[in-house]
């Protein structure tokens, strides 16, 4: 087990930039690598990414690994994905694996840590080098978020773990720091990849992003059908928001599943957060409470959502989003 | 198509969060009174895309869950809804089992099954919320999988799966006999017909010990756990509402923008 050192970060990229979450992953590397002395790795895969290589240096990785060439990257299925990191992580041995949760780090984690025979925690949203011990403390909401659970791994390494997505800030750049990027190769026994990716889709959003907005006006099965979305959407728009709904509007078919908040959809941290019939499940929450101000809208008194929110009104949102949306209509004009 | 389907007995999700309690000691749940437990509902949708499979194709479905003989209502819930056959699969140590013991145990019990197309779980269990289960039985029985799915298809001797992503989808196409996990996105499952329900009452589910399917004692139960929990607790609220109240509705309408500038939120 002394074997096993460092952590290694396994980043993602859009469009040959280190992502955000990629950042938050390697502020919490950073800070476990200290713990323990030992070194932070950054994994990047991509074509012409030797300029961002460089720059993952500066958010303080102390090894850059990236694989740019070989690869049929327009098709990367999982199975590449995972022989690639079990490739490096036989190089390497690090003690740690970092992924985030993401739809890439869902995939390929468990596949990962089953096919090195380890252990895995999935969705942690807090990572602690234990003072006496030096074990990880692994922390991740369990119960939809109703309770948190602390594992630790007994004797498997390395441990995989995936990181909830803005549950780190991201870190800084500091171009003084140096490191070392590292070009590899990367073998695949091409027989053993039994899937084929036919297409990806992206359904581009419209206006603002989710996850970069600064206000999100977010409708629940309160909202009882698709036409009260249109009140969702005018009062997001005179907010310079963007709307996002609960798995009951998703479920029923009234909105698009892309547009769904939670644990299983998108992860956000807007400024305000106006919560309008939700009735305030932990799943959903999982994906808004890192909102600075949450407003809460419903007509049920003991709805679980006024627990949660920083300001209420018990009322029918027929009544109460028009007035919102004429007096913010107000101010904008002056 | 024959499919099997893993299904998981969890306590209900959709309780009120007022409900949920803990015993700290033990870092058990306490399961709540008066509410029985559920099939986990992404297992319940997984359940259903497997009935799509065979409204189109035809084919058999089995249902497994891992369990005591009480859990075989959810399997019984299963065959009401459509599903052919249910098996549980009984281990004293199941309950300080961890995804990879139950993941083997179950890639056991699927060997025994025998014959399959195709191999479905939920894409979490909604009571640990990890994920593992089904990648890992499709490491074990060393099977294409695809994970998140909402749709399944077969085209060309294949399978094509549509797996759902944060912005859109991706469209996999894989060699049966395949592992694929289900997303919630697949929509609201079927209720049980009239005539489901009586002819799952009267359908025997047999049990399966880890005897019947030769599994290896070393690799279940508590001392193969891969990793221990060392804690569960409930988290703090940081929160502390202040309700609007006003005379009317709109009154505090009105109130809550004046409130929301003056927090400086708009």
């Amino acid at each position: 087990m002394a074997d096993y050192k460092g952590v290694l970060i396994c980043g993602e990229l859009a469009e040959d930039k280190i992502t955000t979450v990629t950042k938050e992953l390697t502020n919490t590397g950073r800070r476990l690598s200290d713990d323990l002395n030992q070194p932070l790795s950054l994994l990047l895969i991509g074509q012409n990414i030797q300029e961002t290589a460089a720059e993952a240096i500066s958010f303080g990785a102390d090894r850059v690994f990236y694989i740019a060439e070989g690869l049929p990257f327009a098709e990367s299925l999982p199975e590449h994905y995972v022989a690639i990191i079990a490739s490096v992580f036989n190089q390497i041995k690090p003690s740690i694996v970092l992924l985030s949760h993401t739809d890439m780090g869902r995939d390929i984690a468990p596949r990962l840590a089953a096919s090195l025979g380890t252990t895995v925690c999935m969705d942690c949203i807090e990572l602690e080098i234990d003072a006496d011990s030096k074990s990880l403390l692994q922390t991740k909401p369990v119960y939809g978020g109703n309770a948190m659970a602390v594992w630790v791994s007994v004797n498997y390494r390395p441990h995989v773990v995936t990181m909830r997505p803005r549950s780190a800030s991201p870190a800084q750049s500091d171009p003084s720091r140096k490191g070392q990027i590292v070009p590899i190769t990367v073998e695949i026994d091409e027989s053993t990849i039994k899937g084929k990716l036919l297409e990806t889709v992206k359904e581009e959003a419209k206006g603002i992003k989710l996850e970069e907005a600064k206000v999100i006006v977010a409708g629940g099965g309160g909202i009882g059908g698709s036409e009260g979305f249109q009140l969702i959407q005018e009062l997001a728009q005179v907010l310079g928001g963007t709307i996002g709904i609960t798995r009951v509007p998703c479920d029923e078919g009234w909105m698009p599943t892309s547009l769904e908040i939670g644990q299983t959809g998108h992860i956000v941290s807007p400024d305000l957060y106006f919560a309008i019939g939700i009735s305030g499940a932990p799943q959903h929450l999982a994906g808004c409470s890192g909102s600075k101000c949450i407003v809460a809208i419903n007509k049920d008194p003991e709805a679980h959502i006024f627990k949660e929110a920083d300001f209420g009104i018990v009322g029918d949102y027929r009544e109460v989003l028009p007035i919102l949306i004429e007096k913010c209509k107000a101010l904008r004009a002056t | 198509m024959d499919i099997i389907v893993c299904v998981k007995q969890i306590p209900d999700p959709e309780i009120p969060p007022s409900k949920f309690k803990l015993d700290i000691e033990s870092k058990k749940v306490v399961p709540p009174e008066g509410i029985p437990p559920v099939m986990n509902p992404y297992d319940e949708q997984a359940v259903e895309l497997a009935l799509r499979l065979k409204d189109k194709y035809g084919g058999k479905i089995t249902v497994l869950t891992l369990g005591s003989e009480a859990t075989s209502s959810i399997a019984k819930h299963a065959l009401a809804m459509g599903a052919d056959e249910g098996i549980v699969i009984t281990n004293k140590a199941f309950e300080d089992s961890d995804s990879f013991s139950k993941a083997y145990i179950l890639s056991q019990a699927i060997k025994k099954v025998g014959d399959y197309d195709l191999v479905l779980c939920g894409r979490q269990a909604a009571d640990w919320d990890e994920g593992l289960v089904g990648s890992i039985i499709a490491e074990n029985l060393g099977l294409p999988l695809v994970t998140l799915a909402e749709a399944v298809d077969v085209a060309n001797g294949k399978l094509k799966v549509k797996r759902v992503i944060l912005d859109g989808y991706q469209v996999f196409t894989v060699p049966i006999p395949a592992v694929v996990t289900v997303s919630n996105e697949v929509g609201r499952p079927r209720l049980p017909s009239g005539w489901g329900i009586i002819s799952a009452s009267q359908k025997q589910i047999p049990v399966w010990s880890v005897d019947d399917i030769e599994a290896d004692s070393s690799k279940t139960g508590a001392s193969a756990a891969r990793r221990k929990l060392v804690k569960l607790f409930i988290p703090e609220r940081e929160r502390k509402c202040e309700i609007i109240e006003r005379e009317t509705t709109a009154e505090a309408s009105i109130e809550l923008v004046d409130t929301l500038i003056k927090a400086g939120a708009i």
